[in-house]
């Protein structure tokens, strides 16, 4: 390959006068060979992501119920919108929401960020320790929603029996996914489990992208490690953590997978996260139109959201 | 600091420093371990050593947890079983030592045969068109490339249950629905955003002039492009369509609620695997075991480009 390269990096040079003429008479032109490539894949997105959103928009302003069809479908404007924005228990679901997606984010920057220093360290054998850690995120959310409640069973658990053995409370005292106080920590629990590898992975990208003569500098200076983890460390690592929390965020406020399986939205609806909730209108109550509204204001905030972030990303980037 | 660490960089962590950063990462991937290793082990339980209380560390393997899970049975009075002949295999053996026989195979062969062809297929399209697209948007001038790009990334965004709504509704139009073909185009449709910017990273790293002397010698652009691109990205389309495979394989928010008895896959069937008296777990994790073994292979595959395909081709190493 390099020879052919660099054997006609030569003649190149020869024909550069005329690269136009060569190029119109054999096959496509550059813009119709474009236009070709990427065509396929806009098509796809337009069918199966675009026109499924225009037509969500649609439904959302009217009465439409996926299983009765046959009733004529009523114009309704904003309605469900409002009613939406002024439902109690939608409120909730965004709380439950908010505590899932900001605690997870927490707990699994913090993990993960310590995590990539000390494997920063270049400890002997901290390529193969690195893979087993990061196992947990590349499995199914179902699956590991699922194999969780196995270890979080009140009487025959893993999870309550190490819990028991360190504490000395009785296994079967507490149950993480059927109290009210413990299930919105239990979800967290697994989500910090599976993806704290994932943050860790970015954070430690960004920690052996700073150079070593940026800390050699600071030890001329005599900046003690202290002063230079705060002064060099954290600052340049800083766009990459920020990185880690916007994926973090965005896939954890549209969290369904696991916690519809650890919890299924319970007990009653301290675990209804939106998706659960969504899922519970649209598929369980069939209120399509309703259901439409609020999957429009849920992808609207994550929009919005994600938006506001990546201009802050970008400027602490530039900076 | 010892003499013997001044001697090289100061930036380099002394000895000391290592072995406790060692060590405090060895002890999180142990704990991290644990559960993944519990489940593997409830796999070759029996049903009574898997609900013990305290749990059992130590056990007498059983493949009665693969044989549920691969059977159906149905509990039948002694005498009945004892008129039956001599058992048939294994299997038939665990279940007739619990009063039952082995009616007939579960659904857990197909289930998995689903996920294996969504899968695949979904990922071959998405690679397809993601190659294409990627090198249209790496080579060529697109009019509004930015914007076309930041569209496919952000199909992502919306919540796949938001999509899964209006999805239902087509598919139920126009007769796609619980069928393979609908589940490998919705997932090829996630993916494609994914395999477009991940690929398009990798070919950018190629460096046009090898594509422009093969077309000084003769090529046209489009085998300039299968001769001298495709090659050299061998690697990118390769670790792309891991992390689609890995992706189409793991999904279950469209899975459970657009198949039910055809075209289900894997990761909603298995929860819902349930034997006499709730939920029969070494059943459970025998087909939990199963679904993760390629993941885990993969994922050792993978492990270089990982960070790349987590962040969409944002941080490469």
């Amino acid at each position: 390959m390099n020879e052919l390269s660099a054997s006609s990096r030569i003649t190149y040079r020869a024909v550069m006068v005329r690269p136009g003429v060569t190029r119109r008479i054999r096959g496509l032109s550059d813009r119709a060979l474009a236009w070709l490539f990427i065509t396929p894949t806009i098509v796809l997105l337009l069918a199966i992501n675009i026109f499924p959103l225009l037509w969500t928009i649609y439904l959302s302003f009217t009465n439409y119920r996926a299983n009765r069809s046959n009733v004529p479908t009523i114009w309704l404007g904003a309605d469900w919108y409002q009613s939406i924005l002024t439902d109690p228990d939608i409120w909730a679901a965004m709380q439950v929401t908010a505590h899932f997606v900001i605690w997870t984010v927490v707990i699994e920057t913090v993990l993960g960020f310590g995590l990539a220093y000390l494997i920063d360290k270049k400890f002997r054998g901290h390529g193969m320790w690195t893979t087993i850690i990061l196992l947990p995120m590349m499995l199914s959310p179902a699956v590991v929603g699922n194999f969780w409640t196995f270890l979080y069973q009140p009487q025959i658990g893993l999870f309550n029996y190490v819990v028991a053995f360190f504490t000395g409370r009785a296994a079967s005292s507490f149950q993480m996914l059927g109290d009210v106080t413990l299930s919105p920590w239990a979800i967290v629990i697994v989500d910090a489990w599976m993806w704290t590898p994932y943050v860790m992975l970015i954070c430690l990208a960004g920690l052996r992208s700073i150079p070593d003569y940026i800390y050699e500098a600071a030890e001329v200076d005599r900046a003690s490690k202290w002063r230079q983890f705060w002064s060099i460390t954290l600052p340049m690592a800083l766009p990459f953590i920020m990185l880690a929390v916007l994926f973090r965020g965005i896939e954890n406020f549209k969290m369904f997978d696991m916690v519809n399986l650890l919890t299924g939205g319970g007990p009653g609806s301290t675990t209804e996260v939106a998706s659960i909730t969504l899922k519970r209108a649209a598929f369980e109550s069939w209120r399509t139109g309703y259901s439409s509204a609020f999957a429009i204001i849920l992808f609207v905030t994550v929009f919005g959201l994600a938006n506001i972030y990546v201009k802050a990303l970008n400027k602490v980037k530039s900076r | 600091m010892t003499s013997a660490t001044s001697a090289h960089s100061v930036v380099e962590p002394t000895a000391t420093t290592r072995r406790f950063a060692g060590s405090l990462v060895v002890l999180y991937a142990i704990i991290t371990m644990i559960p993944l290793v519990w489940i593997m082990l409830t796999a070759f339980k029996s049903p009574d050593d898997a609900i013990s209380y305290p749990p059992k560390v130590l056990f007498k393997p059983s493949l009665e947890g693969f044989c549920n899970l691969f059977t159906t049975r149905s509990r039948q009075t002694p005498e009945f079983i004892r008129s039956l002949g001599p058992p048939q295999g294994m299997c038939d053996e665990i279940a007739r030592s619990r009063n039952m026989v082995v009616a007939g195979p579960s659904n857990y062969v197909p289930r998995f045969v689903n996920s294996l062809i969504i899968a695949f297929g979904s990922t071959v399209l998405a690679v397809a068109l993601g190659t294409l697209s990627a090198y249209g948007f790496s080579r060529f001038r697109v009019p509004l490339k930015d914007d076309l790009l930041f569209f496919i990334l952000s199909t992502r965004m919306m919540p796949p249950i938001a999509v899964a709504i209006p999805i239902y509704l087509m598919y139920r139009t126009i007769g796609l629905s619980d069928t393979r073909l609908g589940m490998i185009l919705l997932y090829t449709s996630v993916n494609v955003s994914l395999a477009v910017w991940l690929l398009k990273g990798f070919i950018d790293e190629i460096p046009r002039e090898y594509e422009e002397a093969a077309m000084i010698d003769g090529y046209t652009r489009f085998q300039a492009f299968v001769k001298v691109v495709l090659p050299q990205a061998t690697t990118g389309i390769a670790a792309t369509a891991i992390f689609c495979l890995i992706f189409a394989w793991n999904e279950y928010a469209f899975a459970v609620l657009l198949t039910s008895g055809n075209a289900q896959t894997a990761p909603p069937f298995i929860p819902i695997i349930i034997g006499e008296g709730g939920q029969d777990w070494p059943a459970v994790a025998a087909g939990t075991t199963l679904f993760l073994i390629p993941i885990v292979v993969f994922t050792v595959l993978l492990r270089k480009h990982l960070l790349r395909g987590i962040t969409f081709g944002a941080v490469r190493k």
